[in-house]
């Protein structure tokens, strides 16, 4: 007899599934990729139990494919997400973010005296990883914010 | 066209190059090399040895010099934005002498205006010119910048002078000595760079007994303002100190260097000694500023 998975969020026919979202991220990767202001429907759960991390979140957003670029954006808050294209109701790609090497206009700089705080000067980062996570090295004022710091600007 | 903003735009090659010119500059310091060029020194907070050295460089160089050094008389005041403030200094001058009270205002700097720019202190963050006539000083006393055992003293945490020494040091094979409390020890980014360059370095917590087989002794001036108990200032300032008593057993190499200004973390009677050589230090500004210079303006 065959057995179905019953899913807590609805299938999507074209589109993207964002699987693997830490639990308290999931606004903040709504807000990374902009899909608050978007007009696509999108639908997402949270709290679900994940074998990976515990409890998880998800988004499934209808007839939306993201650039690289923009997937990457989201390492900073999941990194182990999972990107699944749908077409036609069947999963036809699986994509990890990659952690990019520079960070554009994102995160505020924790630094109170950069200059970055203080003139209309976007942000820029590079990153590197450590055993406590990835660290961001700020272009202009050079200091290090951790991930636990992270302040994410709103992106529109 | 090339901006000297933090130590790590010059490679090791661009250092020496620098230092070289320095040296040049040092045996025949009037060379009306750009009298054709006009250097804008524009300070955003009061500065005297920075400054003043810029000036005697450029004036060295024969370039005339335009700017200001304090606020009161700039449209700043009014409130115009560094933006702008730059944009019209580009338009005027060859050259972009800068120092500003918040950190990364010199690379936003660089990235608006259309010359080349010349940190010369951006708030906590970086010093260049300071590390390359610390590095002009450490090779002129010791002959060589290779395998020098260097001990620093005092603020390793906010320190800036004390952190651009150790990036621009890290190409010549040193060996470290940190001298801190624990409130201003050396900042972990710092550790981890000297680990992944397999630089060595120790932790210490008074200066006495660390002076034997040091070369270069850099001190720095403890702020009161870093501490919240006085007494605790106090105990740290005393543990930081150098009495010319101390000055015994050393190589007869050691030299003492110090960015002033000095508080009393050097006492007055280490002075006469042969090993002080923060005063010329100071001097050597001017040459290595001049060296500078000479260098970027080639680069155009």
């Amino acid at each position: 007899m065959e057995t179905k998975k019953k899913l807590k969020v609805s299938a999507i026919k074209n589109g993207t599934v964002i699987d693997r979202i830490p639990a308290g991220e999931l606004f903040h990767v709504i807000e990374i990729l902009g899909l608050a202001r978007g007009d696509f429907q999108m639908t997402f759960g949270t709290n679900l139990e994940s074998k990976v991390l515990g409890v998880k979140s998800i988004i499934k957003i209808s007839d939306k494919f993201f650039e690289e670029d923009d997937v990457n954006r989201i390492a900073l808050v999941a990194p182990d997400a999972i990107l699944n294209i749908i077409k036609d109701y069947k999963v036809v790609e699986k994509r990890f973010v990659v952690i990019p090497s520079g960070i554009c206009g994102l995160v505020r700089c924790l630094n109170p005296r950069c200059i970055t705080n203080h003139e209309p000067v976007k942000t820029r980062f590079t990153t590197r990883m450590t055993p406590e996570g990835i660290v961001l090295k700020c272009h202009y004022c050079e200091k290090e914010t951790g991930q636990k710091n992270l302040q994410i600007i709103s992106n529109n | 066209m090339k901006s000297l903003i933090s130590i790590n735009d010059f490679n090791k090659e661009e250092m020496l190059q620098v230092l070289d010119l320095a040296l040049e500059f040092e045996a025949n310091p009037d060379q009306p090399l750009f009298t054709d060029k006009i250097i804008a020194c524009i300070f955003f907070e009061p500065s005297t040895r920075t400054r003043l050295s810029f000036e005697a460089a450029a004036n060295r160089l024969g370039a005339r010099i335009i700017g200001f050094s304090s606020l009161n008389a700039t449209s700043v005041t009014k409130g115009e934005s560094l933006k702008d403030t730059l944009m019209m200094v580009s338009n005027y001058a060859d050259m972009i002498v800068m120092r500003h009270p918040l950190d990364g205002a010199a690379r936003y700097a660089s990235e608006i205006a259309g010359c080349p720019v010349i940190n010369a202190g951006d708030g906590a963050n970086q010093h260049p010119t300071q590390t390359l006539l610390d590095m002009y000083s450490i090779r002129k006393t010791q002959e060589s910048l290779d395998n020098l055992s260097i001990t620093i003293v005092g603020d390793l945490k906010y320190g800036r002078t004390v952190h651009s020494l150790l990036q621009a040091m890290s190409h010549f094979n040193p060996r470290f000595r940190f001298v801190s409390c624990p409130e201003l020890a050396i900042p972990r980014e710092y550790i981890d760079f000297l680990d992944s360059r397999n630089i060595l370095y120790s932790h210490h917590s008074e200066l006495e007994g660390q002076l034997e087989d040091t070369d270069i002794l850099y001190m720095t001036r403890i702020q009161q303002e870093r501490f919240q108990d006085p007494m605790e200032y106090e105990r740290v300032k005393n543990l930081m100190s150098l009495d010319v008593s101390m000055l015994k057993n050393t190589k007869p190499n050691l030299r003492i260097l110090h960015p002033l200004p000095r508080v009393n973390e050097i006492s007055t009677n280490v002075d006469e000694r042969p090993e002080a050589y923060y005063f010329e230090q100071a001097r050597n500004g001017v040459y290595t500023r001049m060296g500078i210079i000479t260098y970027l303006m080639n680069q155009m």
